[in-house]
């Protein structure tokens, strides 16, 4: 039991975190974008008017799953730990990049091509970074033997799943962030930049399908129990489908656009659910299940407990911010 | 020494903690003065302490940006370094790693919205109040990480049987007896380091011949949380002492080169030591003064480090790191006693420039012990990461790759050390504080 409660927990965090963050990191894609395309007044000021409030909030859905993972099945830290050094760190420096030029551009208030260009381009390198992690999840490409746990780093980049799971996430994040964006903008009423953002989101729609389908494909190889799991249960998958193409529909049709981006989320909510469901019980194949490695019942609870009590504390205040800054027609228009 | 794993990994995490350290006690410290501000600009219907908070806050959001970052840095490298250490802490003392994510949680989601709206309320005591969550959070992840590292010194709630953790109570793991006198000290260390460099830059200005009644409100506003917060370090200090002398006399007696088990015994500041002959040259001893700052009495026992086995030994230089820190801690309770002796008898002038002086080292004093008092815990805690249970040796990666990402994050932190200062202080002079009073419309 503990162990199920456990594992929702830390997917729905995560999903929490590819949310938002896809919409912070596309964000910052499409604000080097608009400088150098000189589009800067329509899509920047939205960008920047949402983003200012928020982007150290996103940052904590990360850590939040990271400590939670440990807690809930501490020996993940000794397999991926152990695995991840170099991709970690990598990552972790681009991540950090990210955020602190992020504050320096914004809080200290000089605007500079570097800065919007390292804010833009670690947007998209960071969660193809990160998409690795599923990737690698799926087994293969780490082995745990008498010497130690080790990534075979090579086989990661020669391998056709790993490649298309990357730019599986790279289109998600600019069609998530953009359908956002669309929104947001229209709730603003800046006509320009809803355009703008009208259109990526319909460009990008494609590609993000495109992929998925590529991704079930190359998974039906490179790990056939998955694939078979997720046939079976593809139910979720076509419900995803359905939610994209209403959707699509709508933002095409420029109508209900707040539904739109729902949608969207939806759309994402099963495909993640889908794949989050179906890969378990692994957490690393064939390694790692939540069954075996899950934290003695004792702190199981404990932390579930702190769990319910941090939520009370937290759900208002995620509120009150939605609806200071998101949700206030006011705001958002700039007033 | 390249391809030692162990080593390699222990610098590496010596340099991130190092770094993360100086944000974290700055971002801990800080927000209470905002808040502080805030509240007397309210109450006293007083632009100058409104200004105050508002220019504060810009600087504090920058630093908390970068502390967020080698935070987050942090939590990933702990387990990729220490993957074994991680695992184990996992099983344990995962419930204040957790709750610390829902204090940061908490913190983030307040800042962003105080720092947006300033001019949204009608009455500003409301934007007042939403600078308590920030006070609360960042206090709160700073206690909750202080508890984890109290565990790693004193490892309680668990029982370790051929290698598993069974019989687990978490809440006793968390309230472990090092916790008391470790969470309070660093708790007002933070704020002092807080308040002396709030000070130090109100110093600086009124040093430069700036005049104006701006920098005398927020200099003295932030002296008496000096003043407050030095005694109080100075008396947590003192119970920091206590608990070692009980709880891990090893530690104690290596930071004070401390031998023989002995009665009556003597402290030593400074000093060289030759190690074969356990002989001190160049010390300053103070009799007695080891007894009673370990047990309050002048003939207590003290234990020697000769009663442990010299492989269970900590390094002895962390003697140096002790005596700095105790050295700082007395230079900044004088100061900001003197100060106050000054400015409330008149005869005295409180903004005697060497005073100024004084207290603008005073500000990256404090940041040098805060690094001193963690060299002092951390090292004298060697061998063992879990005092007692595993040895740093047992739990470093594996992995060939740590001399790389030593590099890596070196030159990362080179990089964010040198944009910090220059950054803030081009925010701080472009707007200078004269012209936002004139303006006397001031928007973040
Ligand atoms: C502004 C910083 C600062 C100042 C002025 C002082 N300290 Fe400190 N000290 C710290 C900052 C610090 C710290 C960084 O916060 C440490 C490191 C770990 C900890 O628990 O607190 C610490 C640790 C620490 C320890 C080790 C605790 C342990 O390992 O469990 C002792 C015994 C003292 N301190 C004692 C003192 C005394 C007697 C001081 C007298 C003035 C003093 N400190 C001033
Ligand atoms: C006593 C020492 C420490 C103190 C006082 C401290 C305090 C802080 C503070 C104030 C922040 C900024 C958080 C925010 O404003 O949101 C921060 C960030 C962070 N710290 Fe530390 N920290 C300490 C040591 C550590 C250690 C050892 C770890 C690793 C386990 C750690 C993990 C983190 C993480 C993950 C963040 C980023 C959280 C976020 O994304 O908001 N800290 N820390
Ligand atoms: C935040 C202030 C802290 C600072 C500045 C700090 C500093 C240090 C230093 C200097 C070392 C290297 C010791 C050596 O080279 O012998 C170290 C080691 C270490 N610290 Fe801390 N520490 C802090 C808090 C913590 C906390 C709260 C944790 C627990 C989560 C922690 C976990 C570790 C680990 C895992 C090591 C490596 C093992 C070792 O060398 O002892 N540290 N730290």
């Amino acid at each position: 039991m503990i162990e199920y409660i456990g594992i929702t927990v830390l997917w729905v965090f995560l999903y929490g975190y590819l949310i938002i963050g896809s919409i912070d990191f596309g964000a910052g894609f499409y604000s080097f974008y608009a400088k150098i395309t000189n589009k800067k007044h329509t899509i920047r000021k939205v960008i920047d008017r949402y983003l200012s409030p928020v982007w150290e909030v996103t940052n904590v859905f990360l850590v939040f799953f990271m400590i939670g993972l440990i807690g809930f099945f501490p020996n993940t830290a000794y397999y991926y730990g152990t695995a991840l050094l170099v991709p970690g760190s990598v990552a972790l420096v681009l991540l950090s990049i990210r955020g602190s030029f992020y504050a320096f551009a914004n809080y200290g208030a000089r605007e500079s091509n570097v800065y919007l260009f390292l804010y833009g381009a670690t947007g998209l390198l960071i969660p193809a970074a990160f998409s690795t992690v599923l990737t690698i999840s799926e087994g293969g490409f780490i082995i745990a033997d008498e010497s130690g746990v080790r990534l075979l780093l090579g086989h990661l980049f020669v391998n056709p799943y790993s490649w298309i799971v990357v730019l599986l996430a790279i289109v998600s994040v600019l069609f998530i962030s953009a359908s956002f964006l669309t929104y947001y903008a229209n709730s603003a009423h800046d006509k320009e930049a809803f355009e703008l953002m009208r259109k990526f989101t319909l460009i990008w729609g494609g590609p993000t399908i495109l992929m998925s389908f590529l991704v079930f494909l190359t998974l039906s190889t490179h790990n056939p129990e998955h694939f078979q799991a997720m046939v079976e249960e593809s139910w979720i998958f076509v419900l995803s489908l359905l939610s994209f193409l209403a959707a699509l529909w709508l933002i095409y049709k420029k109508q209900q656009i707040g539904i739109a981006f729902s949608l969207v989320c939806l759309q994402f909510f099963f495909a993640f659910f889908g794949y989050g469901y179906t890969h378990l019980p692994f957490i690393l194949y064939p390694y790692l299940t939540i069954y075996e490695n899950i934290t003695s019942p004792e702190m199981g609870i404990t932390l579930i407990m702190a769990f319910i009590a941090g939520l009370f504390l937290l759900v208002p205040s995620l509120f009150l911010l939605l609806r200071l800054f998101i949700f206030d027609a006011e705001y958002v228009k700039g007033n | 020494m390249l391809e030692d794993p162990v080593l390699l990994s222990r610098w590496l995490t010596f340099i991130t903690l190092g770094f993360h350290i100086i944000m974290a006690t700055i971002g801990v410290g800080i927000p209470i003065f905002i808040s502080i501000a805030e509240l007397i600009g309210i109450k006293k219907k007083d632009h100058h302490y409104i200004l105050l908070a508002k220019r504060w806050t810009r600087g504090y959001t920058i630093l908390v940006a970068v502390g967020v970052v080698t935070g987050t840095i942090i939590g990933f490298q702990l387990s990729l370094l220490w993957p074994s250490f991680m695992q184990s802490a996992g099983h344990v003392i995962s419930l204040p790693l957790f709750m610390e994510t829902f204090a940061f949680f908490f913190e983030a989601i307040f800042l962003g919205i105080y720092l947006y709206t300033w001019d949204r309320f009608k009455n500003p005591i409301f934007h007042w109040m939403l600078s308590i969550p920030i006070v609360i959070g960042s206090s709160a992840s700073a206690f909750f990480i202080t508890t984890v590292n109290a565990f790693m010194n004193t490892p309680r709630g668990f029982d370790l049987e051929n290698g598993a953790f069974t019989n687990v109570q978490p809440f006793v793991a968390m309230f472990n007896p090092a916790m008391p006198s470790k969470v309070s000290h660093v708790l007002t260390t933070a704020y002092l380091t807080g308040a002396f460099i709030l000070a130090a830059i109100a110093a600086f200005h009124l040093l430069r011949g700036k005049t104006h009644i701006y920098y005398k409100k927020a200099l003295h506003l932030a002296m008496i949380g000096c003043f407050v917060f030095s005694v109080a370090t100075i008396v947590n200090g003192d119970i920091s002492g206590k608990f070692l002398a009980y709880y891990q006399p090893e530690k104690l007696a290596a930071a004070e080169w401390h031998f023989e088990t002995t009665d009556r015994a003597k402290l030593l500041l400074g000093g060289i030591l030759n190690e074969d002959e356990q002989e001190v040259k160049f010390g300053i001893e103070i009799p007695y003064a080891l007894s009673i700052l370990a047990f309050n009495r002048p003939s207590a026992e003290v234990i020697g480090l000769n009663d442990f086995p010299q492989d269970l030994w900590p390094p002895l230089y962390i003697h140096y790191f002790f005596n700095l820190m105790i050295m700082i801690g007395m230079f900044l309770a004088a100061v900001s006693f003197i100060y106050l002796v000054f400015y409330y008898f008149n005869r005295f002038n409180s903004l005697n420039p060497w005073l100024l002086r004084a207290i603008l080292l005073g500000g990256p004093m404090a940041i040098l012990s805060i690094e001193f008092g963690w060299i002092l815990t951390e090292v004298g805690r060697q061998p063992w990461i879990l005092r007692g249970y595993l040895k740093v040796a047992e739990t470093a990666t594996t992995s060939g790759h740590v001399f790389e990402m030593l590099i890596l994050f070196s030159l990362l932190y080179l990089a964010l050390g040198i944009l910090l200062p220059v950054i803030l202080i081009r925010l701080f002079t472009k707007k200078s504080v004269e012209s936002e009073i004139d303006k006397h419309h001031i928007i973040l």
